[in-house]
């Protein structure tokens, strides 16, 4: 259980133009601005939830999961996780935790992955069974065991990335935080990725906190959705909730015989060049059935594809709404 | 314990990987010691009497310097914990469940130790062998001998501890350049690396000796020559162990509260 509640955090950043006669006057006079990171944050996460956490960058994604991991304390606020404060309780907090930060490395870059595993055995004083069936676990799920044997740096980015997941669950942890962990990887890695936290999240009932860009992340792993901007959480819901706010307007893209496609009522023209269209429609005011109808009345249809409304497309839309 | 022991064995082991280095490591300590010999043969010769100690007992001194470099120099950081502080990765290390300041001490002493077994045999064996006066001599005394290696340990620990603090420093400067620069310059002079401490004059060693700098290469060096015995050496020993106590806590208590204004950097 997670509970965040009024949590607040500003940093003070020096901030000056470009230019020679700036950064002289900066020696003597440096000016400071505040950025809250953070802005009344609030929201509660019960066990075995798999949460996306989106935002733009700079949202304050990357704050929030180094104060629920305890790097970081809050200026002010609340933050209770399974009953211990992190930054006030870290050693015992970091042990019930897992985090991977797919922008570092966690693994010693000279020697081969199993040795960091094995030095991370007695950092979290995993006893020698549970490790030993947790490796082989992960080993199996993420497909390492050959990896494994090989020094960190000469692995690709994919094949560390799943090296690291495994070395942030050796411990059996109740919550994994993931901050951007398919950034940067193939489709292939990617699903492996994902697949692996659905497993583990169906299996062992871990908490999932998932931040991402990728929003077939989000499609594919979370039951919730939490958006933060400028600090603050700006909704908090459910995939579904989100996808039947958008829902209503779908995409018709058609071939047609002839070069422009006479009007339809109803049925807003986006692109119509030579024979190729895309049209728009919202289904509260005409089906799909009726727009194909009215079409096929005006022109002959060539070929023709319905699209609902992407999950990217949803989010910008989402951004555009609460201007951030 | 056991976690720490994992730090120390990863770190020693990783550490003997550049038997290359250490010997050129070697040749240079040699040739270094030498040079400082004769230099001091030559103001030897001239005034024996402006000399605080035995000819002997200073080849020694220099020779342990040579053999022990790596345990006691002051310009060496572990790039490691740097990179870790500025570009962020300290993240990582937070998220153990382990005492920060505990495990870098530990990496710190583990590498200068793996040098240190690399480097100090080849040296020391062939600097007993040498002709006298230019060989390493015995220990003073039965009492030097005991006391020793206690104070290497002491005047190592609190090496490390010294170097910690300038760690810490990154903490607010993002760039130790600086410190570094000047922590080295100082501790390598006040420390007796440069000039042994009784070279000093009186007034100004009477302040030295209770400096945390007389505390790492100079009191164990000087105990084992002789320099300082009997009464004197259980002194230097207590002082030792104070300035030990005094940047353990000063640097847990520092590590501590920079880690509350901690601003771990980048996204």
């Amino acid at each position: 259980m997670i509970e965040l509640s009024n949590v607040n955090k500003t940093f003070k950043v020096a901030k000056r133009n470009a230019g020679f006669t700036e950064a002289v006057k900066a020696l003597f006079m440096k000016k400071y601005e505040y950025i809250h990171a953070l802005n009344d944050v609030t929201f509660t996460i019960r066990d075995g939830e798999t949460v996306g956490y989106i935002g733009p960058n700079g949202a304050g994604k990357s704050s929030t999961i180094k104060i629920m991991s305890g790097i970081m304390a809050p200026d002010s606020g609340e933050c209770v996780i399974d009953g211990r404060v992190p930054w006030k309780d870290r050693k015992a907090h970091v042990k019930e935790i897992g985090v991977v930060f797919g922008q570092r490395s966690q693994l010693w870059w000279d020697v081969p992955v199993i040795d960091s595993f094995e030095l991370l055995k007695d950092v979290y004083r995993i006893p020698f069974d549970e490790y030993k069936k947790n490796l082989n676990r992960l080993t199996e799920l993420l497909g390492i065991g050959e990896i494994m044997k090989m020094p960190t740096r000469q692995l690709s980015l994919g094949q560390r990335m799943r090296c690291e997941i495994a070395a942030s669950l050796l411990h059996g942890p109740k919550i994994l935080f993931l901050d951007e962990p398919t950034i940067g990887l193939d489709a292939v890695s990617k699903i492996a990725v994902r697949d692996f936290v659905k497993a583990l999240n169906k299996e062992n009932r871990t908490t999932v906190i998932l931040t991402t860009h990728d929003m077939q992340d989000i499609e594919a792993l979370t039951d919730r959705i939490l958006l933060i901007g400028n600090g603050r959480i700006l909704m908090d819901g459910t995939l579904d909730e989100l996808k039947s706010r958008n829902t209503s307007k779908k995409t018709l893209v058609i071939t047609y015989a002839g070069e422009k496609l006479p009007s339809v009522e109803r049925v807003a023209v986006v692109k119509d060049i030579g024979g190729h269209a895309e049209l728009v429609i919202d289904t509260g005011e005409i089906s799909v059935a009726e727009a194909i109808a009215a079409i096929s009345a005006a022109a002959e249809i060539k070929d023709i594809t319905v699209q609902g409304t992407t999950v990217d497309e949803m989010v910008v839309s989402l951004y555009k709404e609460f201007k951030i | 314990m056991r976690q720490y022991l994992s730090f120390f064995r990863i770190r020693f082991t990783g550490g003997l990987q550049y038997r290359a280095a250490a010997w050129a490591g070697v040749a240079t300590q040699f040739a270094w010691g030498f040079m400082t010999i004769l230099l001091y043969e030559a103001f030897y010769r001239s005034s024996p009497d402006g000399f605080p100690m035995e000819f002997n007992a200073l080849v020694s001194y220099i020779w342990l310097q040579q053999a022990l470099l790596a345990m006691f120099m002051p310009w060496f950081f572990d790039p490691e914990t740097f990179d870790s502080i500025v570009s962020g990765n300290v993240a990582y290390e937070l998220c153990r469940p382990c005492d920060l300041y505990g495990m870098w001490f530990v990496k710190n002493a583990a590498a200068r130790l793996a040098n240190t077994v690399l480097r100090c045999f080849p040296i020391i064996a062939v600097a007993i062998f040498l002709p006298a006066p230019f060989n390493i001599g015995a220990p003073a005394n039965a009492l030097c001998a005991v006391l020793f290696p206690i104070s290497v340990l002491l005047g190592f620990a609190v090496m490390v501890a010294i170097s910690m603090l300038v760690y810490i420093s990154a903490f607010y400067t993002l760039s130790a350049g600086g410190i570094k620069v000047l922590a080295v310059s100082v501790i390598e002079f006040l420390s007796g690396a440069v000039i042994p401490i009784p070279f000093f004059p009186d007034a100004v060693q009477t302040v030295l000796n209770l400096l945390p700098f007389a505390s790492m290469q100079s009191a164990p060096f000087l105990i084992y020559v002789g320099y300082v015995t009997g009464k004197e050496a259980a002194l230097t020993i207590a002082v030792q162990a104070f300035w030990l106590i005094v940047t353990l806590i000063g640097g847990r208590a520092w590590l501590k509260r920079a880690l509350k204004r901690v601003v771990v950097q980048g996204g």
